[in-house]
């Protein structure tokens, strides 16, 4: 996913050239395909992401379509309130970028686990939240961030993501809609943000026997789908909602405050980190598993309402 | 054993982990070894077998990221197995890429975040004072890490809080994530910038182990914090991984482990 932000950043701000990338000291070997060709609109601010975040504010502020880049929490938790008072609040044109979000970075440690960042980040009035689930919707979503004034945050994966369905439409992307990835008739369905959504196309596959189970992705956590997630709950008798991610605040809790407000007949399963830091050691399947957001625990949690 | 003799094993421990697990930042851990070396044999007072001992003093590794290096010292002098090095950075061992206090005897505090370690070090350092206590505290951060805004705040309170007993040291190996630390957001003259700050600073060669005794002995007492501006070479130790920012990425596989290997363990201790 990170090479194709980059390269649709790249090619964007070839024919935009108030568009400008600033990096808090990370992305050797990523972001050289930018600034090997657009030096003059890259800025690489140091290990300071307080200061490169404010930096971006005053640049937005002049005019700039802004672009910070770093991975997991340095992006976001990090310079919390700068996104907050100088992005937010004065609506400035800043689209925060974070790489491996959830366990990308697997063995780092839970300083390099970015999962709590779209709770944070959908709190902020004013700030959309995309988490895309594979490049396809990466594209999508980067140019969505651009073409459109104020400030975003991009969740990505790390890289080697693979597409998730044949073809997507990107032109006709719109911000803020659930998309369907696979068809099914069962009275279950899955919700899922972010490259776990392979776990959720894998459960579905592995209980194909069982009905075939419509499978979700939600490109745009904030604003949310309301309207879908309302068809949603009238139409099954459960939501499996996955993600990479503290249930707190994420999507498993953007989809319970639609449906909290418009009770109806589905009833909500949220898998997601069960507000815990993710301490234990290991790859990214390693984590996946230890934590129970896996195929095989969205399988376990659908055979107890699949009919 | 002598702090040569810890630095040489530390040294090899870190590349057979890094080589094990393909992670990151070998570079970064090969730069501290001798700092660490030093600290943990002739420095430092600490139980291995208490590790909670209260008269102890404190270590922070604020450059997170070097974590292979501290847990093969920590290994080495005793605080668990050396047998849990094999499994640094794999499933479902306690030793994570970046520095994790989670079951890991004699780990002070968590790591990985830049800007973090030495401020809270800086507190352990306020609490020792304000109980009286006399144990020192130590933390390691990189030229790179003092882009942070954080490590200036902390630098002007432990001035006026007049934390005589914390030693900040920095592993100023001149590299950062891109290149040289002067090519990203200049740093000029770190020990005038200290000194401004109201610290003593003392500049000594890094990987020297009489002279960095010599400065973490010494003890000024104009009641003032010290800075130990240690001049490193990212990767030392392995000629090909020396002063190259590959290194801070890459792991050594096939005859580069061998080369490295080979290098370590013929060198003089
Ligand atoms: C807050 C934060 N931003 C970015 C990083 C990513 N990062 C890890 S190591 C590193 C470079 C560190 O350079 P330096 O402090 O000089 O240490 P060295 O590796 O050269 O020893 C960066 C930017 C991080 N760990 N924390």
């Amino acid at each position: 996913m990170r090479n194709t932000l980059v390269k649709t950043l790249t090619e964007e701000a070839l024919k935009d050239n108030t568009i400008m990338l600033l990096t808090g000291d990370l992305g050797f070997n990523v972001l050289n395909k930018f600034y090997d060709v657009l030096p003059q609109q890259y800025v690489n601010a140091g290990i300071s992401e307080q200061n490169m975040t404010s930096v971006a504010a005053g640049l937005a502020l002049s005019g700039k379509k802004v672009f910070t880049y770093s991975i997991g929490n340095f992006s976001t938790l990090r310079c919390f309130e700068q996104i907050r008072n100088d992005i937010c609040y004065h609506n400035a044109n800043v689209k925060v970028v974070s790489l491996a979000a959830g366990f990308a970075y697997g063995p780092l440690g839970m300083s390099h686990h970015a999962t709590e960042d779209i709770a944070c980040m959908r709190s902020l009035p004013n700030m959309r939240v995309f988490s895309p689930a594979d490049p396809l919707e990466t594209i999508a979503v980067t140019k969505a961030a651009i073409t459109s004034d104020g400030p975003c945050y991009i969740r990505l994966g790390k890289g080697g993501e693979p597409n998730l369905r044949e073809a997507f439409d990107i032109e006709n992307f719109e911000v803020g809609k659930a998309y369907q990835l696979r068809d099914g008739k069962a009275n279950v369905c899955i919700f899922s943000t972010g490259s776990v959504t392979k776990e959720a196309i894998l459960a579905a596959e592995q209980l194909k026997d069982r009905g075939s189970i419509p499978v979700y992705t939600f490109p745009t956590v904030k604003p949310i789908d309301e309207e879908f997630i309302r068809a949603c709950a009238e139409r099954y008798d459960a939501i499996l909602t996955l993600e990479e991610h503290n249930i707190v605040g994420g999507l498993g809790g953007a989809v319970a405050e639609v449906l909290a407000e418009n009770p109806s007949r589905a009833r909500l399963i949220r898998l997601g980190l069960r507000d815990v830091f993710s301490s234990v050691v290991g790859d990214v399947a390693y984590l996946r598993h230890y934590y129970k957001i896996d195929a095989e625990a969205v399988v376990t949690a659908l055979e107890k309402v699949l009919k | 054993m002598e702090s040569k003799a810890l630095a040489k094993a530390v040294r090899i421990d870190v590349v057979e982990m890094i080589h094990r697990s393909h992670a990151s930042h070998i570079g970064s851990a090969l730069s501290i070894v001798d700092i660490l070396s030093v600290l943990y044999t002739d420095i430092m007072k600490y139980d291995t077998a208490d590790p909670a001992w209260e008269g102890r003093d404190r270590l922070v590794l604020s450059k997170g990221h070097a974590g292979s290096a501290l847990y093969a010292v920590l290994a080495e002098v005793g605080f668990f197995p050396k047998s849990w090095l094999e499994n640094y950075d794999l499933n479902g061992s306690p030793l994570s890429g970046h520095v994790s206090h989670k079951g890991v005897p004699g780990v002070e505090f968590s790591t990985g975040s830049l800007g973090h370690g030495a401020c809270v070090a800086c507190g352990m350092a306020l609490a020792s004072k304000l109980n009286g206590k006399t144990n020192r505290t130590f933390a390691i951060v990189g030229d790179g890490e003092c882009d942070e805004g954080s490590i200036w705040e902390m630098a002007m309170f432990a001035n006026h809080f007049r934390l005589s007993d914390f030693t900040l040291i920095v592993d100023c190996n001149g590299l950062q994530s891109f290149g040289p630390c002067e090519e990203t957001i200049e740093l000029l003259d770190l020990g005038r910038k200290f000194r401004d700050f109201g610290w003593n600073v003392m500049e000594v060669e890094g990987h020297d182990h009489d002279a960095l005794r010599k400065a973490f002995s010494a003890r000024p007492s104009n009641g003032r914090p010290t800075c130990v501006i240690a001049k490193t070479v990212k990767g030392k130790g392995v000629s090909f991984m020396e002063n190259n920012v590959l290194w801070h990425y890459r792991d050594p596989q096939g005859e580069e482990y061998e080369r490295a290997l080979s290098e370590l363990q013929g060198a003089e201790q």
